[in-house]
């Protein structure tokens, strides 16, 4: 379970999250959507340790995240996994060796071993003839896949998804989606996703909460949500210019 | 108009503090993971690969013709006054103490230490960094200490290897080109060169590849955002890294003549 109690984070004097809270079930699917450059990506990396907040907690599995040090939080973090908008891939190794690169640096699992599951998970992803390829070869859909593939391969109880879509075509998108459902169904872990491919993430997410002006204004399921008729939802849902929602 | 003089004086000073405080706990928290867990050999060997393998070519390219140079200026100084039998101590102890060490480091620092700063900058702003602290792996354990081990181990090497093809270059030119005989050459070599001389160069090397990996994994880790940022780290990792190569060398060789 995720718990974002009352967090205050500014940049430079920037206020980007103004009390924020936020409460995420276990096995939960969430889709965290807002307009660009709000602090979405900013609140996963609270909620993984890379940023403390100002004020306020941030409680994964009741422990505070930003008391955690050293051990602790190293420990905490590997519950994790998350896919990077990017896919951040090592571009120096192989889709196999980024595949087995957690394996071969947390486990004490033996060489054999290692293969079998890199190859297990590839297939999954459908990138098994690609294992010998470097990131600079693959195409944007296959590095996303290879991002999952090794966030998946720790098989982490708490997924992260950075805008899991952004930049591929409707089609790869779709298929990201996808894999990310099949992903869910395999681990049941709790997941968020960071995204603005709406509506299509309403039909792999139990709830969904709209982040703006550094706080989550609308939170709850789709019908929910739907019923309550709120002006920025359609208006973010439309594209609209018109509304509650202004440019940045 | 004063005022705002001393205001900028005090905040050039503390930015000054600021930046040498950031740069030491760099370099306590890589001696931390250095002493404090296991060595990761396979990283520290691909490194030594990086650092050192690939920079011999270049080291005894550049070694072999300093000392050939070397010899021949020497000659020209030491013929004034009819020293010509010094010749092979002066080029040995000149690249033993001071070429050997400083001209390879020099070179070595144009060669790795530049890509080592730009693929930690890489790796910083296409967040290959934060997915290691996310895979809960130590970034400095992971990419700083296998670096600094490797430099620490290199820089000697290469150094020696630069003072050795030297002083053959020494040798073609003063025994084969100038007429000096082979005995001289070498027979008053030995009878000068002392094993502190080796000590000495020894010491610089291992020094110098200590700051150059400091420093350029300082520079690769803090980097700042965009092509241009990385571009900014790569040429103050060399530029920094090679003055304090020159200005550390006038002290390490004050305090120990």
């Amino acid at each position: 379970m995720i718990i974002v109690r009352d967090a205050y984070k500014s940049f430079n004097g920037n206020q980007v999250l103004k009390g924020l809270n936020l409460e995420i079930l276990e096995g939960e699917m969430f889709a965290l959507i807002g307009r660009s450059g709000l602090g979405k990506s900013v609140l996963l990396k609270h909620i993984i340790g890379i940023m403390k907040p100002d004020t306020g907690d941030i409680f994964v599995d009741e422990q505070n995240v930003g008391s955690l040090h050293g051990k602790q939080l190293e420990a905490m973090r590997r519950k994790f996994g998350y896919l990077f908008q990017e896919g951040a891939l090592f571009d120096s190794l192989t889709v196999f060796e980024n595949v087995a690169f957690p394996l071969r640096e947390k486990t004490a699992m033996k060489e054999p071993e290692i293969k079998d599951r890199v190859f297990v998970e590839l297939e999954h992803m459908g990138l098994k003839k690609d294992a010998h390829k470097y990131p600079a070869e693959l195409s944007g859909g296959m590095r996303k896949r290879t991002s999952l593939a090794r966030a998946m391969i720790m098989q982490p109880s708490i997924m992260l998804f950075d805008e899991p879509t952004t930049g591929l075509d409707p089609i790869i998108g779709q298929s990201i989606l996808n894999y990310i459902q099949l992903c869910h169904r395999r681990l049941g872990f709790t997941g968020i996703i960071v995204t603005h491919d709406v509506p299509r993430v309403f039909t792999i997410v139990q709830k969904i909460a709209m982040m703006d002006d550094g706080r989550i204004i609308i939170n709850g399921t789709y019908d929910e949500i739907v019923r309550q008729g709120n002006p920025a939802f359609q208006q973010f849902l439309s594209g609209s210019i018109d509304g509650p929602l202004h440019y940045v | 108009m004063f005022i705002s003089c001393i205001r900028g004086l005090g905040r050039g000073a503390l930015g000054v503090l600021e930046m040498l405080g950031s740069y030491g706990m760099f370099l306590l928290t890589a001696f931390f993971w250095l002493f404090g867990s296991p060595l990761k050999f396979r990283r520290v060997l691909e490194q030594i690969i990086f650092i050192g393998v690939k920079s011999t070519v270049i080291v005894l390219l550049t070694g072999a013709f300093t000392g050939m140079v070397f010899a021949l200026q020497v000659f020209y100084a030491l013929s004034k006054f009819g020293g010509e039998s010094l010749l092979g101590p002066t080029v040995a102890l000149s690249l033993i103490r001071e070429l050997g060490p400083v001209v390879s480091a020099l070179m070595i620092t144009g060669r790795a230490g530049s890509a080592l700063a730009s693929e930690i900058g890489i790796m910083r702003i296409t967040e290959q960094i934060d997915a290691l602290e996310i895979m809960a792996v130590n970034p400095y354990r992971y990419l700083v200490v296998p670096n600094v081990v490797a430099a620490v181990v290199s820089f000697p090497l290469l150094g020696a290897f630069f003072s050795m093809i030297g002083i053959w270059g020494g040798y073609l030119v003063g025994v084969k080109l100038l007429g000096v005989s082979e005995g001289t050459y070498f027979g008053e070599m030995s009878n000068f060169v002392e094993m502190k001389d080796i000590t000495m160069g020894i010491t610089k090397s291992l020094s110098f590849g200590l700051i150059v990996s400091w420093v350029c994994c300082y520079k690769g880790f803090f980097t700042e955002f965009g092509a241009k940022g990385v571009g900014k780290a790569t040429t103050q990792s060399v530029v920094i890294s090679s003055v304090l190569i020159l200005i550390w060398d006038y002290f390490i060789t004050s305090i120990s003549l």
